[in-house]
């Protein structure tokens, strides 16, 4: 692999809560090569957001608070900046799209200003420029009409539109690096598709990685690179997603997988659940996180916390039997 | 845009007829009698019938309004039957001094409401949040009119650096007449600020929660950026509110302040009209201030459509 544009480095995030310490994230470590898409899948809950909040620092503090680990972006630790260097790389360097389209444009300024502000700010640019930026970015994105529809305001636009201004405000300033938190699941299953393929084209094009967070298995299979399963906090699989799919190594992808619909080869299949409920982050067992839920969990597993190893080639597993799961 | 403005003058005129019926009502229930006033120890009970025919007191109550309405509708306000001087001259000469104090007053609170309100929210919980809202809370219990004696003997007595009481006219010596208004102003400033700054605190706080604003954090924004151009807009719709409805309030005169620091407001001219039962005066002054309430409050509502626009394209 070449050297990657993102490292994330043992990263553990927590956060204070009337229960005590919650771990969202338990020293997760993965790397994004440029250009690369990588998907984070997993339950709600099992700190795919946290991750991706942690990332640009987003986390608020207090109640959270990134504890250790490191963050390198182009060479540079992120969690070493000061106030002003973060801000000059969030949005410009890595820019980010919100899970809700409706709830993350202002209400009370215009489109235009809203998708112009990166540009005036990280580029210098003045606003008339900005602006004509502005418009040029909602063609991109297939807002007809961008230069009269500057003026708008979100209202008046329907949830499909509003997530494509949120990727034309991503876009404004060619990051080599896109995080996008759950970019469809706020919107109509006809649209989903939409947004996801216009998503990954304009990034293809403009040349940036991403990191797709989703708990939509069907979402990472089209779309994605390589993949990380989360759960209770941890990476608990990696692999490119072609093997992923083919072979996972982890009885909680596992299931994860035989609890998702198919369209294509085996339709006749049952659907199965995983039973039980996601783990307790505030009191995680001493062993495997998901060893309640298992139905192959021995003693081992209750009791020592399996590391995350290479079981294959690029292929990761934290499971004791991950050797027994590929056979 | 242009049918919005339209049908809410349209509501000027049923509130404007209602007010003035309603003063009409109340005036006439007051005890005492004009005539009687005028004529003074030289009534006789035939002077005094005389008098009130002249002036028409005689007439029934819907008669009287009626004939009043009319004159109204014609330009026609009326004279004061007391000093002769008329209710366009009368309200001419103290609604200046009102509207001066007004904005005075208002832009001083805001000054004081909004720094404040943003560094509470922003610090929320902290004791820096606790120790501005409690002092708000205490402010509210204390009574304008003891400030305005704190004020006069700090700023007027001990260091002799203000006017305690007078008005000077602007056209005259437009410092001195500042001058004059400094105090006043402040009393009423230090009344209004602690609730324009909870409403708009409270406001902020909720504001700061949105997911916007966690957008515009991952933009790069710098915070000042975030709280002024991001939050402070969609969370001054309450502030918006009462900040109109103290204006509204000032239009018709801050009596207490007014008598205090003797300046010829509104306040004073419709106090006099009642004591001296100058109904004329009084009805005529009461129309103007229910016009200035209601023109206010049209100006709120404007202010509503700019500052969320999902309320213009909504009635629109």
């Amino acid at each position: 692999m070449t050297q990657p544009l993102l490292s994330v480095r043992n990263l553990s995030t927590r956060f204070r809560t009337d229960r005590g310490l919650v771990r969202a994230v338990d020293d997760v470590s993965f790397d994004v090569a440029p250009g690369e898409t990588l998907a984070i899948v997993g339950e709600s809950g099992s700190g795919k957001s946290v991750t991706a909040l942690s990332i640009l620092r987003l986390i608020p503090d207090p109640p959270g608070k990134i504890e250790s680990g490191e963050i390198l972006f182009e060479g540079k630790d992120l969690l070493k900046l000061d106030d002003a260097g973060i801000r000059a790389i969030r949005g410009d360097r890595i820019a980010m799209i919100f899970q809700e389209p409706m709830s993350s444009l202002n209400p009370a300024l215009t489109v235009g200003l809203q998708v112009g502000e990166p540009i005036n700010l990280h580029r210098k640019t003045v606003w008339s420029k900005a602006l004509d930026k502005a418009a040029e970015l909602l063609g991109k994105v297939r807002i007809p009409d961008g230069k009269s529809r500057l003026n708008s305001y979100p209202h008046q636009y329907s949830g499909g539109m509003r997530q494509r201004v949120m990727i034309a405000m991503a876009l404004a300033c060619q990051p080599k690096l896109i995080i996008a938190d759950e970019p469809t699941t706020a919107l109509d299953v006809t649209v989903q598709a939409q947004i996801l393929a216009l998503l990954k084209e304009l990034t293809r094009e403009a040349n940036s990685a991403m990191i797709l967070i989703t708990h939509d298995l069907g979402v990472v299979a089209r779309y994605a690179d390589r993949v990380a399963v989360m759960y209770g906090g941890r990476i608990v699989e990696t692999a490119p997603a072609r093997p992923l799919y083919k072979s996972p190594r982890h009885p909680y992808t596992r299931g994860l997988m035989a609890s998702v619909p198919r369209l294509d080869g085996d339709t006749g299949r049952p659907l199965v659940p995983i039973e039980g409920q996601p783990p307790d982050l505030a009191s995680l067992p001493a062993g495997c996180a998901f060893a309640l839920r298992c139905k192959d969990a021995t003693e081992r597993c209750h009791r020592e916390r399996p590391p995350l190893v290479e079981s294959a080639r690029h292929h990761f597993s934290a499971c004791w039997y991950h050797e027994r799961l590929a056979a | 845009m242009a049918k919005f403005i339209g049908r809410r003058l349209l509501y000027l005129l049923p509130v404007l007829l209602a007010v003035t019926l309603l003063t009409f009502l109340i005036a006439s229930l007051l005890p005492g009698d004009l005539a009687i006033t005028l004529l003074g120890d030289q009534a006789t009970p035939e002077k005094v019938e005389a008098l009130r025919a002249q002036m028409g007191l005689d007439l029934p109550i819907w008669q009287r309004y009626l004939l009043w309405l009319w004159d109204v509708l014609h330009g026609d306000l009326g004279r004061s039957f007391r000093t002769g001087e008329t209710v366009l001259a009368a309200v001419a000469d103290r609604l200046p001094v009102s509207l001066e104090l007004m904005v005075m007053a208002e832009v001083t609170a805001l000054l004081i409401a909004i720094p404040l309100a943003i560094l509470c929210a922003v610090k929320s919980g902290s004791a820096t949040d606790r120790f501005l809202t409690g002092l708000a809370f205490g402010k509210l219990s204390l009574p304008p009119f003891m400030v305005a004696i704190l004020l006069i003997y700090l700023f007027a007595v001990s260091l002799n650096l203000l006017p305690a009481t007078g008005w000077i006219p602007f056209a005259e010596d437009p410092i001195a007449n500042l001058r004059s208004f400094v105090l006043p102003a402040l009393t009423l400033a230090i009344a209004e600020w602690p609730v324009l700054m909870r409403v708009l605190r409270s406001d902020m706080i909720a504001t700061l929660q949105e997911d916007y604003i966690a957008m515009a954090k991952a933009k790069g924004l710098r915070p000042a950026r975030i709280l002024l151009v991001h939050a402070l807009k969609p969370s001054s719709l309450t502030l918006v509110t009462v900040t109109g409805i103290n204006i509204g309030r000032l239009i018709g005169g801050a009596l207490i302040v007014e008598v205090i620091f003797a300046l010829p407001g509104i306040g004073r001219l419709l106090v006099g009209a009642i004591y001296a039962r100058d109904f004329i005066i009084l009805q005529g002054a009461v129309l103007f201030v229910a016009v200035g309430f209601v023109m206010v409050n049209f100006v709120v509502d404007m202010l509503y459509a700019v500052l969320d626009p999902r309320i213009r394209h909504g009635r629109a």
